[in-house]
């Protein structure tokens, strides 16, 4: 088992998946909160986007938006992603940020819904005495919703950081050599071993996924506000 | 309510004039950025009609790779759930066993699959099929997809099961005890019948989620699927890559809407259905009066969905 995860480097695949994770978490959280405010504002035509982008992007699998940020971004408009075009591995680069903006734009909308219900969660009267007080909107949304907000949703954006872990496979179909990419091409040439190679990464991604699940289920649980 | 949401106050003449200016502002940016776009577009010929064309004029396109394109995507979809709901039930009931041993089976079944992503699990079950069985290399890529949906799927909907029959009042067991059933009637009769009503919205979204997971299979495995049509379609009728993609997300944005729909409509049906027999009979206004009683903070504005 250590000899093949030896020979095919899996961990420098795991710690491209946990790469990819890590950037396209940070990123599809901005942007999620982002279109969250966006879709409860007074203005009519930022909730309108909000409300569009999200329904669009939920809906389409996130397989035709990797594929099409390789095919259409990379191949037809020759979009180069702000990567160094002379550099040697200017394809892996590229590769790997059109995989971020991928999921990116995907899991932003699960995130705006999650942030979306968190904002439901807050009662009425919090608002309210925020208004009387003479705040506006956006400072009602960054002072006093948002922040409870977040408190009560860390458990739902727990599940999606998770979902977003697994999603990280799917950039294997534009070519980026995380873990699902590695395992094919284990699986070409161990095809005598195969159980061991399915252990190994059906291991390596329940050590990422669990840990997440009980840790954030734990922070969830005590910063959740007690009403 | 007068104002439209909690967040903000009913706009007076001064924050009606700002919100104007800030409505004028976004559509400027968002207007910006889709003129480069779609000077980009021009630029490089793809809003050309001859890439369009085709998918207007009867050329086959449809008949020939889109429609059984998304047939495949439709069978490898309800296949996996048709499957799964069965297995998902026992999986459920299971983990909610008296028997130490049948819970900690059905819990850790569940679990690792919950963890390991599908596209891994496809992969692996394409191997096993094409080392161990006979199969016939056109069925390989279907049973694989439907395979590895329906081990995912199974342990997800096992959760809902389980969650589905824990939210049932606990008279409803301790009547069925007391009428002397079984433990398997008590399931069958009493339980699992009124969990399925209330877990009908969420098994009709894990069908969305189980319709976009066959794309996997169009992109690795070369499961002929809707996604799969694409490069099809490329190479048979010009270098439209971009026409294409437009057409093909947009039937599955289409269908995965409308199913998203469906389950919104099914439990708000479910929902009225619940409340009706506490409803006093002459007191109509309680249907409407019952959205704003609701504990909904702010944010619940006209987007809902």
């Amino acid at each position: 088992m250590f000899d093949l995860i030896e020979k095919y480097n899996v961990l420098d695949a795991f710690w491209l998946t946990i790469k990819l994770t890590f950037y396209a978490a940070i990123l599809s959280l901005i942007w999620g909160t982002i279109l969250a405010g966006m879709r409860v504002s007074p203005v009519p035509a930022m909730r309108a986007f909000g409300t569009l982008y999200v329904n669009l992007f939920r809906n389409t699998p996130l397989t035709l938006i990797l594929v099409a940020t390789s095919i259409v971004l990379k191949n037809t408009l020759g979009v180069t992603m702000f990567a160094d075009e002379q550099s040697q591995d200017f394809f892996a680069i590229l590769d790997f940020r059109l995989a971020i903006l991928g999921l990116t734009a995907y899991t932003a909308t699960f995130v705006c819904e999650s942030i979306r219900s968190g904002i439901n969660t807050v009662p009425v009267g919090q608002a309210e005495a925020a208004r009387a007080l003479g705040l506006s909107f956006a400072q009602v949304l960054r002072i006093i919703v948002l922040p409870q907000a977040f408190r009560s949703v860390v458990g739902p954006l727990a599940s999606v950081l998770i979902a977003l872990t697994k999603n990280t496979t799917v950039a294997t179909a534009i070519g980026v050599a995380e873990a699902a990419g590695i395992l094919r091409a284990m699986i070409e040439f161990e095809s005598d071993r195969i159980m061991v190679v399915f252990l190994i990464f059906a291991l390596g991604f329940v050590i990422l996924t669990l840990p997440t699940g009980l840790i954030l289920g734990q922070v969830a649980k005590k910063v959740a506000v007690k009403r | 309510m007068s104002a439209p949401s909690v967040l903000y106050d009913a706009p007076g003449p001064k924050a009606k004039a700002r919100n104007h200016g800030y409505t004028a502002a976004f559509i400027v940016v968002i207007g910006a950025i889709a003129w480069y776009v779609i000077s980009e577009l021009l630029d490089s010929g793809q809003l050309d009609w001859p890439r369009w064309e085709p998918f207007v004029n009867g050329s086959g396109v449809w008949t020939a790779y889109i429609l059984p394109g998304l047939q495949n995507t439709l069978i490898a979809a309800a296949l996996a759930i048709v499957i799964a709901l069965p297995l998902g039930a026992i999986l459920g009931i299971a983990r909610l066993s008296q028997h130490l041993w049948i819970r900690a089976i059905a819990g850790t079944i569940v679990e690792f699959f919950r963890a390991v992503p599908v596209l891994i699990l496809m992969v692996f079950a394409r191997v096993i099929y094409f080392e161990f069985t006979t199969l016939p290399e056109e069925n390989l890529a279907l049973f694989s997809v439907v395979t590895g949906l329906v081990l995912y799927n199974a342990s997800v909907l096992a959760e809902v099961f389980r969650a589905g029959i824990l939210s049932l009042p606990k008279g409803q067991t301790e009547a069925a005890s007391a009428l002397g059933l079984r433990k398997t009637q008590l399931m069958t009769l009493i339980l699992l019948p009124q969990a399925i009503t209330v877990m009908l919205p969420a098994i009709v979204s894990q069908l969305v989620v189980t319709l976009k997971d066959t794309a996997l299979g169009g992109a690795i495995l070369s499961f002929p699927d809707l996604l799969d049509s694409v490069g099809k379609i490329t190479a048979n009728f010009g270098s439209n890559v971009i026409a294409s993609f437009v057409i093909i997300a947009a039937i599955y944005i289409m269908i995965n809407s409308l199913l998203t729909w469906f389950a919104g409509w099914l439990e708000r049906k479910l929902a009225k259905r619940k409340k009706a027999p506490k409803a006093k009979p002459i007191h109509i206004a309680t249907e409407t009066g019952a959205g704003a009683s609701m504990d909904m903070g702010g944010g619940g504005d006209s987007g809902s969905d």
